[in-house]
């Protein structure tokens, strides 16, 4: 026979550029092929220690995303009516010019009538520094309306959260549970370690209403009643502490479980019983006698009772092994039955107890006791949006955390790592500042960790300084912000009005709002003087998004592959539980467009404006560009934004001076950087010498930080204890009942907020899609292919009730609204639970779609159908839908009630076409 | 050529995993990127930003739920299973003895079956007698497209050794695709398929697909474990002999 | 599968100039002079204007040569010959008609057989697909070819053979149909053995592979219409068969004739309609449509 020849070498490219991803946050290596100069092919990057070579379904279209035809193409000026999304283009200098002349005047007069919000931002170490610099309070990125419980309870818990920043130990881990997620941030990574773990034959349990994804994947589902898991969680543990089966060396050595809980009336109750040095202390086994927590030798006594004080120990296994947490009590309101909570109970402890593993590892512990091996708990928990983003978030992931901590399961092998710079417990944190002075920068950065009522952000009447009442009475740990209250509260003029909003990367206008319809309104309303009541704003995206329509000033930014950019660990890093790690992006190609990457232009508004640390003394600029603040900024002597190839040799890891070829270092290593944890270091490490001391020496603190982990936490008993009464900075009347519950010491449930509204029977959530970014991904051509429409999933049993088929409609009503929308059918799903891709539904004439484009015309959002404001109460406050610890948005406390129509011919709400900024789609490129 | 070749050296192809499938289409868009500017025609897209986009993709990921069969009168849950399709080069593949050009054919080297787009009209008949929808036309190119177990990658001499592999299986993050000679019952993929019961696509349409699926393992399996026996009865003995009973010192 | 005009008007068309070749190849009518010219003329070009319009099913029809190479094992290759091989195996007949030179029938005989195979081989295209069940069986070769040799009977004024092939032709289809609506099941595919987890239990279609279109949904999976098939085959039973008995039984002879005809043409073109449209690609079992 003879058959054609194939060339089997063909040519792959003339050059291969390594760079980071950035169709999401994940922050893969990539391999971008360059054909002629054109991108011609991207994959993953094999050495990468993200994604080890591996790519999502999004960062193999990339191609797709640099010649969408939805990139903006020149800054641009209002023209039209707000909303219309009529502009004309100007150029470059005009924009910054007119920027400046709206800043210039509130930085000298009011600072805070700038506020500044970054969304999907992957260098708030940068912006929030431009920030403080111009001296507003009113600086937040994303975090608020994203998972800040969980970042929050991780941190006042643990010293470190789950999200990206933590890791089930892939390699040694034999249960996985996993709760309420869908993709998260880590997605490569989870997915790597989930083949792993099944390759293995280890086990994997998904919590979720809903089993796709990952879940679907699982050996087991756990299909929850949403917003329930924190009740389930404290049953596990009822369950464990009932049966003795928890480490109680673990507790006792790491743990404030020996710590001494004042029993003393008044405005100590419950706070640490202290010694004269003002240091809590525990009761050593050994002599019977108080003795420093972190004492050589010292062995803690759980269920010591000294001067009639009491351990933490004592107090939670009082508290959970109360009947109401029994599985029998719990399994109704969870929807999972009583045996089967019961069952995952004994199967935690089996493998935690009898299948623990032990690593031929010495280390020595921060009080000096060696230790010859490692005994790892092969147990390990992920959790995300899930559990947090419902307004009893910040407690149930704390009840997760105290699970892992039972457990002995965390920082050990096998069980779940914290990535360096983490652990760092929240007193390495800065607390929030909000100190304005005209014409000043911020006295510190904006966001921290509040340890007590007396940092909160208000004035001295008791408002909120910050524009989203961010560390208010209302939500004292909100450590992200809330961006999800800045647009309500400035059109509300409470707590004041501002004048200019500038925005970056967040699509307000559209799925990253609550009550996107409402929020349009807010942003086009005028006064009584005929101006619009949110004055000005400022928006810097890449592509013609639904919220460009909604801004004065355009500032366009370059694509991924075309700029300079820095995942800082003074930020969001790329770091591996092993190894701290960073990494650059830096323009593959050049645009072909009047575009400038957002934090240069930052850097040059920074300059005209004669921000102090933008400027040399002459007035000239002092970074010629973001690529030269990378290199040359110091955020503390030798440590700046990059921690690889510092010094004049390039030899310093973490710290060292400036090296002027650290960005071309950076490239020529593939784009990223390892600082590798000494082996016997890799765990325990909150309290592992031997990490502690590597730490210093790579920059991430600059002393030993060894620590307990918070069973007890004593910031939030000092909120009880204000709203108790005690202390001088007291919350108002109506806020005490709430602050007593939800800031109780140890984690509890409460029923979501959401819950309260009669009739609304049925809950109704989103889930991020494997294959799509938020709204970016509609712009490429071949993601929208696959998923370019988003039904509503709906659970057999209400399809059978209303007798829902194929083609047909739903009215989906919550107290907020209503939508109709089109409906599918999903068997695996918690059967009062309904559900649809996030983010799909895109605004007529937005990202260069056609506007018979089914995103618009069946795609829909379920944002219209939640607000960010909770209806009103008996005393008429309406309260922020969100966790009263954090301010998380609590997306997922969403009631609905389902009715069935006739099949339509367009999703609703439809709302009118956009002017186009960019003209329509054509061929591909 | 459009005879199949009575025996072929190796049987190249791939294993696939259902049971870690999360069916997140990374295969699906990596596939597309390397076929797009790789073997033969680009793979179009036609009105990619318009009211009803389509294109031509070589492989494409399914999802679907099974309720399974009451047991004992127990109903479980429901299962969503992912399920990537792509071509299974057939031992006995229907569409290459249909084609009336020769463009289809079998490599007698590895199996692979390929389609010679210069010799190929375009007449679909290929695609109509594949019964696992492996093919599609391309609307520009008026060329019948399929999965080329990327021939040109995995013998490549540009390509790093360890990158000689195809794009779906180079970026799946989980694992889930597995490629190797299943001709060779000591390969890799053969064991694989072997130990976890690989199975064939319909097999009743009597093409002897090399490409082997792994089926789910068992979900939801009835909890073996044995429950926690309490310490002691709380209610009766009350918190602090529970105490002294969990701290040891009875 | 989608039922392209093209493909549907090449093969009722080239069926029945095949059809019709083949009465005058046999000599069954033997017209000589111009009558001559313009009855050959006509099979000719119904035979090859069907075959052209094939051409406009192909993607890169400018390579359409190629498709002569591989008739050891594809049906289309063997039509692609055997075509020719009528055209001009019959071409000296027809010279031989018109121009009254006498040539032997045996040629044209020979030729008949010829347009047969045709006939056979284009029916045979569809008939080989085992992942079109209702294709996939002997009925399909049987309704192509008394179809096409009903029709050839009628413009060859056979009123008699017309009669009987035209009655062969409305059983062949009842059979194909009466077979096609058992195919699917009888060929034992289902959505368990397309996807394999037909074991764990009753599998449905969660989400589809993609929300926008593709060839496959286009081309293999054309669900629009078929709810309309019963009347589609009283139309096609009807027109390609009883009402051309009938006006050619009753009607005056060439009157008759041309209404028989029109009525043939819708019938036969409403049963290739329904041949294709009715027609479902086992791939449909991965979308879960048929
Ligand atoms: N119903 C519902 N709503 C939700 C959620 C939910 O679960 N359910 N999740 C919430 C969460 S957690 C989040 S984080 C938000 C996400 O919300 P956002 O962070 O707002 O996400 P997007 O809207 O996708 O992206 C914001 C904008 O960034 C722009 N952009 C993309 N690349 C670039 C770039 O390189 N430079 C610049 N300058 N701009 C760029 C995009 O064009 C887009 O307009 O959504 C929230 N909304
Ligand atoms: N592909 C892709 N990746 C992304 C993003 C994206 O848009 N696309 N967005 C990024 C961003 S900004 C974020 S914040 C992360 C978020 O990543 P995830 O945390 O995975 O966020 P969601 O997709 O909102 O998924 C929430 C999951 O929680 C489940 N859930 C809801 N309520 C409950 C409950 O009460 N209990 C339990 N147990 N489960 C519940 C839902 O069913 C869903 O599976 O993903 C990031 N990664
Ligand atoms: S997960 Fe995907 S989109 Fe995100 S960075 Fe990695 S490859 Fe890019
Ligand atoms: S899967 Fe289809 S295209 Fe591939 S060899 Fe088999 S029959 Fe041919
Ligand atoms: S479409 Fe091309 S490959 Fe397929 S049968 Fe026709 S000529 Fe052969
Ligand atoms: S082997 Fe290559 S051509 Fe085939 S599906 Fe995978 S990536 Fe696509
Ligand atoms: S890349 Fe892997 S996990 Fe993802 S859909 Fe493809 S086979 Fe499944
Ligand atoms: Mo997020």
């Amino acid at each position: 026979m003879n058959q054609p020849r194939v060339d089997t070498s063909p040519h792959v490219s003339d050059e291969i550029r390594q760079t980071t991803c950035y169709m999401c946050a994940c922050r893969c290596g990539i391999n971008v092929h360059l054909k002629s100069g054109k991108v011609s092919y991207i994959e993953g990057n094999r050495d990468h220690p993200i994604n080890k070579g591996v790519l999502c379904a999004k960062g193999a279209s990339g191609i797709m995303q640099v010649t969408a035809p939805s990139r903006l193409r020149a800054p641009l000026k209002r023209v039209g009516p707000r909303g219309s999304g009529a502009f004309e283009e100007i150029s470059w200098d005009e924009a910054l010019e007119i920027a400046t002349g709206w800043l210039k005047p509130l930085r000298e007069t009011a600072p805070e009538k700038l506020a500044f919000f970054t969304g999907r931002d992957q260098s708030q170490s940068f912006t929030g520094w431009w920030a403080q610099a111009f001296g507003t309070p009113n600086y937040a990125a994303h975090g608020g309306f994203c998972s800040v419980n969980m970042a929050a309870a991780g941190i006042y818990t643990l010293g470190g959260a789950f999200w990206e920043f933590g890791a089930p130990d892939w390699e040694r881990s034999k249960l996985f549970v996993l709760f309420g997620v869908a993709e998260d941030h880590d997605s490569n990574p989870i997915k790597i370690g989930i083949g792993k773990m099944k390759d293995r034959g280890a086990r994997v349990i998904g919590v979720n209403p809903i089993r796709s994804g990952y879940n679907a994947v699982a050996d087991d589902w756990i299909g929850i009643t949403p917003g329930t898991d924190g009740l389930m969680i404290l049953s596990l543990i009822h369950c464990l502490l009932e049966a003795g089966k928890v480490d109680l060396d673990y507790l006792a050595r790491y743990t404030n479980a020996a710590l001494l809980v004042s029993e003393a009336e008044g405005a100590e109750k419950g706070l640490f019983v202290r010694n004269a040095e003002a240091q809590p202390f525990v009761i050593d086994r050994r002599t019977g006698a108080p003795a420093p927590w972190d004492g050589k030798g010292v062995e803690p006594d759980l269920g010591a009772v000294w001067q009639g004080h009491r351990t933490v120990f004592q107090h939670m296994a009082e508290r959970y092994l109360a009947p109401d947490y029994a599985p029998e009590a719990v399994a109704a309101r969870c929807g999972v039955s009583a045996a089967r909570i019961r069952a995952l109970a004994a199967e935690l402890a089996d493998v935690a107890f009898n299948q623990a593993i032990v690593l031929d590892r010495p280390w020595v512990d921060f009080r000096g006791d060696a230790h010859t091996h490692m005994v790892g708990r092969p147990v390990s928990f992920h959790a995300m949006r899930g559990i947090s983003a419902h307004s009893n978030g910040f407690q149930t992931a704390r009840a997760l955390h105290l699970l892992q901590i039972l457990l002995g399961a965390v920082e050990t092998p096998g069980s779940w790592r914290m990535k360096p710079p983490y652990p760092k417990p929240v007193e390495a944190h800065p607390t929030p500042h909000f100190g304005v002075v005209p014409g000043k920068p911020l006295n510190g950065p904006h966001l921290g960790y509040v340890r007590g009522p007396e940092q909160l952000a208000l004035h001295p009447d008791g408002s909120a300084v910050r524009i989203d009442k961010a560390f208010t009475w209302e939500n004292p740990f909100s450590a992200h912000g809330m961006m999800h209250m800045v647009i309500p509260n400035a059109h509300a003029g409470d707590p004041y009005k501002i004048d200019t909003l500038f925005l970056y990367m967040a699509n307000m206008s559209w799925n990253s709002s609550m009550n996107s319809g409402r929020v349009m309104e807010m942003l086009t309303d005028k006064g009584a003087d005929g101006d619009y009541v949110i004055p000005r704003i400022i928006y810097s995206d890449a592509y013609a998004s639904e919220m460009v329509a909604y801004a004065d000033l355009i500032l366009p930014d370059t694509t991924y592959l075309e700029r300079h950019d820095c995942i800082s660990m003074l930020d969001r890093p790329c770091s591996e539980p092993e190894a701290a790690g960073d990494a650059i992006r830096w323009p593959v190609v050049e645009p072909d467009r009047d575009v400038r990457g957002f934090q240069s232009v930052l850097l040059d508004l920074g300059v005209r404006l004669g921000l102090g640390p933008m400027v040399n003394p002459d007035g000239s600029a002092k970074f010629k560009d973001y690529a030269d603040y990378i290199v040359n900024h110091q955020r503390r002597p030798g440590v700046g934004p990059l921690m690889g190839f510092r010094g004049a040799d390039g030899q310093g890891e973490g710290r060292g001076d400036v090296n002027p070829d650290q960005m071309q270092r950076y490239i020529d290593n593939g784009g990223f950087f390892q600082a590798h944890v000494p082996e016997n270091a890799g765990f325990f490490k909150p309290w592992n010498a031997g990490y502690q001391d590597w730490a210093v020496e790579v920059g991430l603190y600059e002393t030993p930080q060894p620590y307990l982990f918070n069973i007890w936490s004593e910031p939030m008993r000092r909120f009880q204890l204000a709203a108790e009464g005690h202390g001088f900075v007291l919350p108002p009347d109506h806020l005490r009942a709430r602050l007593i519950q939800s800031m109780d010491p140890l984690p509890l449930w409460y029923a979501p907020y959401g819950d309260a509204e009669d009739g609304f029977d049925v809950h109704a959530l989103t889930q991020r899609p494997m294959a799509m970014y938020h709204s970016w991904g509609s712009q490429n051509a071949w993601l929208r292919q696959i998923h370019g429409k988003n039904p509503l999933y709906v659970p057999t049993k209400i399809w059978e009730q209303h007798g829902f088929s194929e083609g047909d409609y739903a009215r989906v009503t919550s107290a907020n609204g209503q939508i109709e929308v089109p409906v599918a059918h999903m068997a695996a799903l918690n059967e009062n639970t309904v559900w649809t891709w996030n983010a799909i539904g895109k605004r007529k004439g937005a990202w260069a779609l056609d506007e018979g484009a089914p995103e618009a015309t069946e795609g829909f959002l379920l944002n219209h159908l939640i607000s960010e404001l909770l209806p009103p109460k008996g005393d008429g406050m309406r309260y922020s839908n969100s966790d009263p610890v954090t301010g998380q948005a609590a997306w997922f406390d969403l009631r609905v009630k389902i009715d069935r129509i006739a099949p339509q011919a367009e999703a609703q709400p439809a709302f009118p076409k956009l002017h186009r900024v960019v003209p329509k789609g054509g061929r591909r490129e | 050529m459009t005879c199949l070749p009575a025996k072929t050296d190796k049987a190249l192809g791939l294993v696939i995993d259902l049971d870690t499938c999360v069916g997140c289409h990374a295969c699906v868009t990596a596939c597309k990127g390397w076929n797009d500017q790789g073997y033969g025609a680009p793979l179009s897209d036609q009105n990619p930003y318009g009211s009803d986009p389509s294109g031509t993709f070589l492989n494409r990921v399914h999802s679907y739920q099974v309720v399974p069969d009451l047991t004992g009168g127990v109903q479980a849950a429901a299962q969503i299973i992912n399920f990537p399709r792509s071509c299974l080069h057939c031992a006995d593949a229907p569409c290459v003895t249909v084609c009336p050009t020769g463009a289809s054919y079998k490599r007698v080297e590895d199996g692979i079956v390929l389609v010679n787009e210069d010799a190929c009209i375009g007449c679909g008949l290929c695609a109509w007698a594949c019964p696992y929808g492996a093919r599609e036309m391309d609307a520009d190119a008026g060329v019948m497209k399929k999965c080329t177990l990327c021939v040109d990658r995995i013998y490549n001499e540009n390509l790093p050794e360890e990158d000689r592999e195809p794009a779906c299986v180079r970026t799946c993050p989980t694992g889930a695709r597995h490629f190797g000679d299943l001709g060779d019952p000591d390969s890799d993929v053969s064991k694989l398929v072997a130990s976890r019961g690989g199975y064939d696509l319909m097999p009743e349409q009597a093409t002897r697909p090399t490409n082997k699926y792994l089926p789910p393992r068992k979900k939801d399996r009835p909890d073996q474990a044995s429950l926690l026996a309490p310490l002691l009865d709380i209610q009766a003995t009350g918190f602090a002999g529970w105490l002294d009973k969990v701290l040891g010192k009875l | 599968m989608h039922p392209a005009r093209s493909v549907i008007i090449f093969t009722v068309l080239s069926g029945l100039g095949f059809g019709f070749l083949a009465f005058l190849g046999a000599g069954l009518v033997q017209p000589s002079g111009w009558a001559a010219f313009w009855l050959w003329g006509l099979g000719y070009a119904l035979a090859v204007g069907g075959l052209l319009s094939s051409t406009f099913h192909l993607g890169n029809p400018q390579r359409a040569l190629l498709a002569f190479t591989q008739w050891r094992s594809s049906w289309l290759s063997r039509e692609a010959w055997a075509a020719v091989a009528a055209l001009l195996c019959l071409a000296p007949m027809a010279l031989s008609d018109w121009l009254g030179l006498g040539l032997p029938r045996i040629i044209g005989l020979l030729g008949a057989v010829l347009c047969a195979l045709t006939i056979l081989s284009t029916s045979m295209i569809y008939a080989q697909i085992r992942a079109v069940p209702r294709w996939n069986n002997a009925s399909v070769p049987a309704a192509f070819m008394a179809l096409a040799l009903g029709g050839g009977a009628i413009l060859a004024d056979q009123t008699g053979l017309a009669v009987v092939l035209l009655a062969a032709s409305g059983a062949a289809m009842a059979w194909h149909w009466r077979q096609g609506d058992q195919a699917f099941a009888a060929a034992g595919s289902t959505m368990g053995t397309a996807t394999g987890l037909g074991d764990i239990g009753r599998v449905e279609v969660f989400e589809l592979p993609h929300t926008g279109g593709n060839y496959l949904l286009r081309e293999m999976i054309f669900v629009v219409g078929r709810k309309h098939a019963q009347k589609v085959r009283i139309i096609a039973m009807a027109c390609a068969v009883v009402l051309p008995m009938v006006c050619l039984l009753l009607l005056p002879p060439f009157v008759g004739l041309l209404a028989a005809l029109a009525a043939y043409l819708i019938g036969a073109f409403a049963q290739r309609w329904l041949f294709f449209a009715q027609a479902e690609h086992v791939v449909g079992l991965y979308y879960g449509k048929r």
